[in-house]
């Protein structure tokens, strides 16, 4: 639904290109669209203005440089922006003179606070440390024993009675020190912002244990609210950082932003999904491209990393580029993607894909790869090392064989050949001096090097490559489209 | 299209693999040069601007708000700075907001802005809001929650429950998130202070088989209703939907039947709040929306965004941590609201 911020500037920028310096009419009419961007992306509206503002003023008058449309070099300047202003200075936790650490977390209800607090304790666990939970949410039903589930889970014990919330902190605070744990993490009630009791209440928790930090839980698909719950948590509990959880939700999450927007403490930690080992630090630059819809490449990277094996990648790669790239090796790397995850979900990592691509990367479920594999098992060695000798009854055979159609089996061929063509040129030689490979490659080596400040150019020469190959082979993708039609049980996935 | 993609991948990820395997040492960090910026971004964060603080907004006589309130044709920039300020910061989002702002200044009806954006909005919200309670004879009927995590679906249940057992109505509530821990001693514990009956399982059941037991109690004591509690979701992962849109076919089968399955949403959600409501509306069929937590500072204007698109209304409002607090939806109050008059 929402349009990547590159996306949008493409609209404009024909207007935009070809000028030394950007004019004042061409900045409006960028920075219009970032603030769009922005706005979908539920970053506050003041928070919004402020932002655009520092935008204008670090691109106005700027020279144009050589290597940048001007398009691209707004969005450089947007990103290095949001990475600044997320970034900011790092909070390093540092561990108290005198133990226990103390961490106090506060937020809204359902933002996820008792979770947060498990995963906390288990990345303190993981440093080495020796965690305490304190279940002072005596508000919601079954919250403690929540947190004590989880605990139990982690090997973290948890403290809790039912007296009344800041006497259970003090206790609990008492007995970590008896028990010499050097983490002190304590769960609150979740409450409104606007609730004077609870706020005061949280006040009294913070007043009697001290803590040497604390931090605002904030969920990523907030909207504009979030000024106001990280005001008013400022207010009364001067926060030392935030925590950003359900960042595996597909909101973009300006609500991060905003938080430190008004609250201007650092993000410190960040959820990404149900399971406990789901956190880690948080990382202003994948923030930041998430906010203008960018694409992922460091987690697409991660995950890489994760599931391939470099010796067999570097293999198939001189053989891709050589143009010997069989069915075999497809086979493998098709399995390698499916264990990184959803395709949908990876593409959606990639930056500079079109909409269409990632449209029908969506669509694509397992049921579809695994038709694919069957085709490719129910041919011969031979076959599938040598493609070009399937005729008509060995198709015959090979559809009957995997249970589709000759129609499919033929898609698949014509779809390998050109993909097989693609790669070969793409190879050419040298990979690097190859022009859409050289900017991936330069935007992949950028990001892992400064894991930091400079935008990923972008994949756009292999993605118009890809789509290149796709129309000029329009039989194929048409049968495509209405066998996906015509084949779905389950109603396409709109997004 | 299939292929493509995965060559897309394939390519990219052998490309990223050698580039990382042939770098030797790491490259050297460059520190980027730093732009003066503020530390704090918004240091004063105004109230929410109402049309009814027009006056104040526009630094001018309280009599402005007086013409604006008469003022008809078309408004000038800034009195469309201001609505529009208004609609983004209660999460209306920018698509309608700007709608809404076309037609006002193309506007020349005898209506002040107020009257205008105040119709503008409620035309968006004009869907049948009728909650039903009964099944088919010899059919338990079922009310089915669903949500991403956190916006507060068991606390619903509960509320909804004490209002059909004033109602004079028996209930049944189904735990059937086995996947938070504790969730089902939460609902338990609802059951107990609603006097409700409770099907739950241990942590890690399946959430299917807990509904239709539920079900089959009910059927079996001849309950009126079966409120099922579902594990919080997140809308962009089909496995979770697929095991959501199973969990309601299971609810749906003879003797059970889904009435109403509620997509609970958190009125500080944002502009997410769209995309979730249309994963659930293709996986659970969802009938109608729950916007909780409207007791804050939010105003949950995505609705309006959602009851137009999509076309799911909204039934009921969560205005408070009590029993009570759960009102049933009327759009001229909850638009009132959204514009602070």
């Amino acid at each position: 639904m929402f349009d990547a911020l590159s996306d949008r500037l493409e609209k404009i920028s024909s207007g935009l290109r070809s000028r030394g310096r950007l004019s004042d009419a061409d900045l409006d009419a960028a920075l219009g669209e970032v603030r769009q961007a922005l706005l979908e992306a539920d970053v506050e509206l003041s928070v919004t203005s402020a932002f655009i503002a520092a935008v204008r003023e670090r691109l106005q008058g700027e020279a144009l440089s050589q290597s940048l449309s001007p398009g691209q070099q707004v969005i450089k300047a947007v990103h290095e922006q949001l990475v600044e202003v997320l970034g900011g200075e790092a909070l390093k936790v540092t561990y108290a003179s005198k133990p226990p650490t103390v961490i106090l977390l506060a937020g809204l209800q359902g933002a996820g606070k008792t979770t947060t607090a498990a995963k906390l304790a288990n990345w303190f666990k993981q440093q080495g440390r020796h965690p305490y939970l304190i279940a002072a949410d005596l508000q919601r039903p079954a919250a403690v024993e929540q947190l004590r589930v989880l605990g139990r889970s982690i090997g973290v014990d948890v403290y809790s009675d039912s007296s009344n919330p800041v006497d259970v902190a003090k206790k609990g605070l008492k007995e970590a020190t008896r028990i010499g744990r050097d983490v002190v993490i304590i769960d609150t009630a979740g409450r409104l912002s606007i609730d004077q009791e609870l706020m005061n209440e949280v006040k009294k928790i913070s007043k009697v244990t001290e803590p040497d930090y604390t931090f605002l839980v904030i969920d990523s698909v907030t909207g504009q609210d979030a000024v106001h719950t990280a005001k008013a948590f400022h207010d009364t509990l001067a926060l030392s950082g935030i925590i950003v959880t359900k960042l595996d939700y597909d909101a973009r999450g300006g609500a991060v932003l905003s938080a430190r927007g008004v609250v201007g403490r650092p993000v410190v930690f960040a959820a990404t999904g149900e399971k406990i080992t789901d956190f880690d630090l948080f990382y202003p630059d994948r923030m930041a491209s998430r906010i203008l819809g960018m694409g992922d490449v460091l987690t697409l990277i991660e995950q890489a990393e994760r599931n391939v094996d470099p010796d067999v990648a570097a293999a198939q790669a001189s053989r891709m580029m050589s143009g010997e790239f069989t069915l075999d090796d497809f086979m493998t790397q098709l399995n390698q993607v499916r264990k990184m995850g959803s395709l949908g979900g990876l593409m959606k990592m990639m930056p500079g894909m079109s909409k269409e691509m990632r449209t029908a990367a969506n669509n694509v479920d397992d049921g579809q790869l695994n038709k694919i594999e069957a085709i490719i098992q129910s041919m011969t060695v031979r076959e599938r090392q040598n493609p070009v000798i399937i005729d008509g009854s060995r198709r015959t055979r090979i559809a009957r064989g995997s249970g589709s159609s000759v129609t499919a089996v033929n898609q698949l061929l014509n779809q390998f050949t050109q993909m097989k063509k693609m790669m070969k040129q793409m190879g050419g030689g040298a990979m690097p001096q190859v022009p859409g490979m050289g900017k991936l490659s330069g935007a992949v080596a950028r990001a892992q090097m400064a894991r930091g400040a400079e935008v990923p150019a972008g994949l756009e020469a292999l993605s118009a490559g890809m789509q290149a190959g796709q129309r000029a082979n329009p039989p194929a993708g048409g049968r495509n489209n209405k066998k996906k039609k015509g084949g779905r049980v389950t109603p396409p996935k709109q997004r | 299209m299939t292929v493509a993609i995965i060559g897309v991948l394939v390519v990219v990820i052998v490309v990223i693999l050698v580039r990382r395997r042939s770098r030797t040492g790491r490259a050297p960090q460059i520190a980027a040069p730093r732009a003066a910026m503020p530390k704090l971004l918004v240091t004063e964060v105004d109230n929410r601007p109402t049309l009814a603080s027009l006056s104040t907004k526009l630094g001018a006589s309280r009599g402005v708000f007086d013409r604006l309130r008469s003022l008809s044709g078309a408004p000038n920039r800034e009195v469309l700075s201001v609505v529009e300020e208004i609609l983004l910061r209660s999460d209306v989002g920018v698509a309608l907001t700007s709608e809404i702002l076309e037609s006002l200044s193309d506007s020349h009806a005898d209506e002040s802005v107020l009257e205008h954006v105040r119709t503008a909005l409620l035309q968006n919200l004009n869907r049948d809001r009728s909650v039903k309670t009964s099944s088919r004879a010899e059919h338990v009927p079922v009310w089915l929650f669903v949500g991403v995590n956190g916006v507060g679906k068991t606390t619903t249940i509960g509320k909804l429950a004490q209002q059909q057992r004033n109602a004079g109505r028996s209930v049944v509530l189904a735990a059937g998130d086995t996947f938070r821990a504790a969730a089902a001693d939460q609902l338990a514990q609802w059951a107990e202070r609603t006097g409700s009956d409770i099907v739950r399982a241990s942590e890690g059941a399946d959430p299917g088989s807990v509904v239709h037991d539920a079900i089959g109690r009910a059927f079996a004591r001849k309950f009126d209703l079966v409120l099922a509690d579902t594990a919080g979701r997140r809308a962009n992962s089909s496995n979770l939907l697929d095991e959501l849109a199973k969990v309601r076919r299971i609810a749906d089968r003879s003797p059970g039947e889904v009435v109403e399955t509620f997509l609970v949403l958190d009125a500080t959600t944002g502009q997410n709040a769209l995309t979730q409501a249309k994963e659930f509306l293709a996986s659970a069929g969802v009938t109608g929306i729950v916007l909780t937590k409207l007791d804050g500072t939010a105003r949950g204007g995505i609705v309006v965004a959602i009851e137009r698109e999509l076309g799911i209304p909204v039934k009921f409002i969560g205005v408070g941590e009590g029993v009570d607090d759960l009102l049933v939806f009327e759009p001229e109050a909850f638009v009132d609201s959204l514009l602070g008059a």
